[in-house]
């Protein structure tokens, strides 16, 4: 019973402890990036590498369920005589939670783990060491521009994945009972306001600040040479997918809350 | 053995940097080590070591792994703060200053990692091109020239746009020389230069730092194993034991010493 009580505390502890060190490296990344050289070409370097390297990944994901979508929910549907509804649950479906939720999960993997596993090589082989001993700041170099690109680009691919899921929600109904791309839009539109769209768009910032900010945080604090690298990707990953979750909990409250 | 210098206190504010180059001219030794404790854990690696080194030697400083020679490098660029002591650079108490003064002494100094550490995203350019970059006002194609010199006093510049996993160890250290010297530093660390390399590249390595030190007038401290190394390339050894430096001299004053482990020391590697 004691053992069992001490292994949950010491587990407090390490969340606590983590957290701590997290909300410190936060702080040095915020003041780091009040500072000039504001580091630009590494900006837009890290827009491209984020953005649209990831772009073919999130359209796909994003295609693949609007097929699904189309198809699982035509059956439905279809039972009760609302087979009218369908374009509107398809882009509903996808705008409102499956685009934005679906598009952090596979950012969360593809550049988590990039990021994760990237600046923990760099710490095991001294390069941010080497990089902050040449008088830069790495949290400015590696991190803010990091974390700044994912912001910026998980609106963007969240873009790209509503409009090939909507697409191909579209083909693939057309491919069972045709209609056109015109009046899907309208029926898929319809009662639906600019709030919905904007808000659930706009909350992948902060799906894109967890991913940019624990993904580096990560990296950062990697020990024990390449095994240690293994390790921060693969939490990068885990840590990143589960705050986004909790993430979209939450803020599916606060946009109900605030836009509806 | 040789005296330590006399100390120069200069008036610091407590986060502002004097300027190095009027400070470089002072008559204080460029790197003044006082009473310097590190600790990680319980395990104490340097227990109130004291060193100087003047604007224009160098130093190699020669231990057992484990002594903290890599360590006393990182505390003196500010990568590792000290539990307790003194680090001044040409006068400047370093310890206290906030990130941006220290950022302008390190502007000043060059360091070459065990490994290189050269950024594997970058080509040899790139890389020597980084500091340039982000520390002067060179244009792109002054930029080029400097980093064309700097390689070419390495023996590299037919390697500019190779990738670092591309090179040998012994071509990473060139570059990583060549970056350490981008910004014409007036201090130069250099941390087991000669590590992991063969016998003769490590003779081409010692032969270029004697040459470059040559070039450029500066202080340098270099972290070796490699005794043959140390007696080429430097001009006063320290050795450490058991956290502090247990002798300090000319290798001719080490040869001499009676002490054990030194005796040992001297023997073992020769």
């Amino acid at each position: 019973m004691r053992s069992t009580v001490t292994s949950v505390w010491s587990l407090i502890n390490r969340f606590l402890e983590w957290f701590g060190d997290l909300g410190f490296f936060a702080w040095q990344v915020l003041r780091a990036a009040v500072r000039r050289p504001f580091e630009g070409r590494e900006l837009i370097r890290q827009l491209d590498e984020i953005g649209s390297r990831s772009f073919p990944l999130v359209a796909l994901a994003g295609a693949a369920i609007g097929a699904v979508l189309a198809l699982e929910t035509r059956s439905s549907l279809v039972q009760f005589g609302a087979k009218s509804m369908l374009p509107a649950a398809i882009v509903f479906s996808i705008i409102h939670e499956t685009g934005p939720v679906v598009t952090g999960l596979v950012v969360s993997g593809r550049v988590g783990a990039g990021i994760g596993a990237e600046l923990g090589a760099m710490k095991v082989t001294e390069q941010i060491d080497a990089i902050e001993a040449s008088g830069v700041n790495p949290y400015k170099f590696l991190a803010f521009t990091r974390i700044v690109a994912c912001i910026l680009m998980l609106p963007l691919l969240t873009l790209a994945a509503d409009f090939s899921g909507v697409m191909v929600g579209w083909l693939a109904n057309t491919l069972v009972e045709p209609i056109s791309f015109h009046k899907f839009i309208h029926q898929g539109l319809a009662g639906t306001s600019f709030n919905d769209f904007l808000a659930p768009t706009f909350r992948t910032s902060v799906f894109g600040l967890i991913i940019g900010m624990i993904a580096c945080f990560q990296g950062m604090r990697t020990q024990g040479g390449t095994a240690g690298v293994g390790l921060s990707a693969t939490s990068s990953v885990v840590l990143s997918s589960l705050f986004v979750i909790l993430a979209d909990v939450i803020l599916v409250k606060v946009i109900l809350v605030f836009f509806s | 053995m040789t005296p330590p210098a006399l100390e120069v206190s200069l008036p610091v504010e407590k986060s502002g940097a004097a300027s190095i180059e009027s400070l470089a001219t002072s008559d204080a030794p460029a790197i003044a080590l006082r009473g310097l404790h590190k600790s990680f854990g319980s395990q104490v690696v340097l227990n109130g070591i004291a060193l100087n080194v003047r604007s224009d030697e160098t130093l190699a400083v020669l231990g057992r792994s484990g002594t903290g020679k890599s360590v006393l490098l990182k505390l003196i660029i500010g990568l590792q703060t000290p539990d307790s002591g003194s680090i001044r650079i040409h006068g400047q108490e370093i310890t206290r200053l906030d990130l941006d003064a220290l950022n302008e002494i390190r502007k000043k100094m060059g360091f070459l990692f065990q490994h290189a550490a050269l950024y594997d995203s970058l080509t040899v350019e790139q890389n020597v091109a980084f500091p340039l970059k982000r520390h002067t006002k060179k244009t792109d194609s002054e930029q080029r020239d400097r980093v064309k010199e700097l390689l070419a006093a390495v023996g590299m510049e037919s390697d500019l746009q190779k990738m670092p996993a591309d090179l040998s160890g012994g071509m990473q250290k060139r570059v990583g020389l060549a970056r350490a010297l981008a910004l014409e530093p007036a201090i130069l660390l250099l941390d087991e230069p000669t590590a992991g390399l063969d016998p003769i590249t490590s003779g081409e390595i010692d032969e270029l730092i004697l040459k470059l030190q040559e070039e450029h007038d500066m202080a340098s401290i270099v972290v070796t194993h490699d005794l043959r190394s140390a007696k080429t390339i430097a001009d006063r050894i320290a050795l450490l034991h058991d956290g502090n430096v247990l002798i300090e001299g000319s290798f001719d004053d080490l040869a001499k010493s009676t002490d054990e482990f030194v005796s040992e020391f001297l023997k073992r590697d020769s």
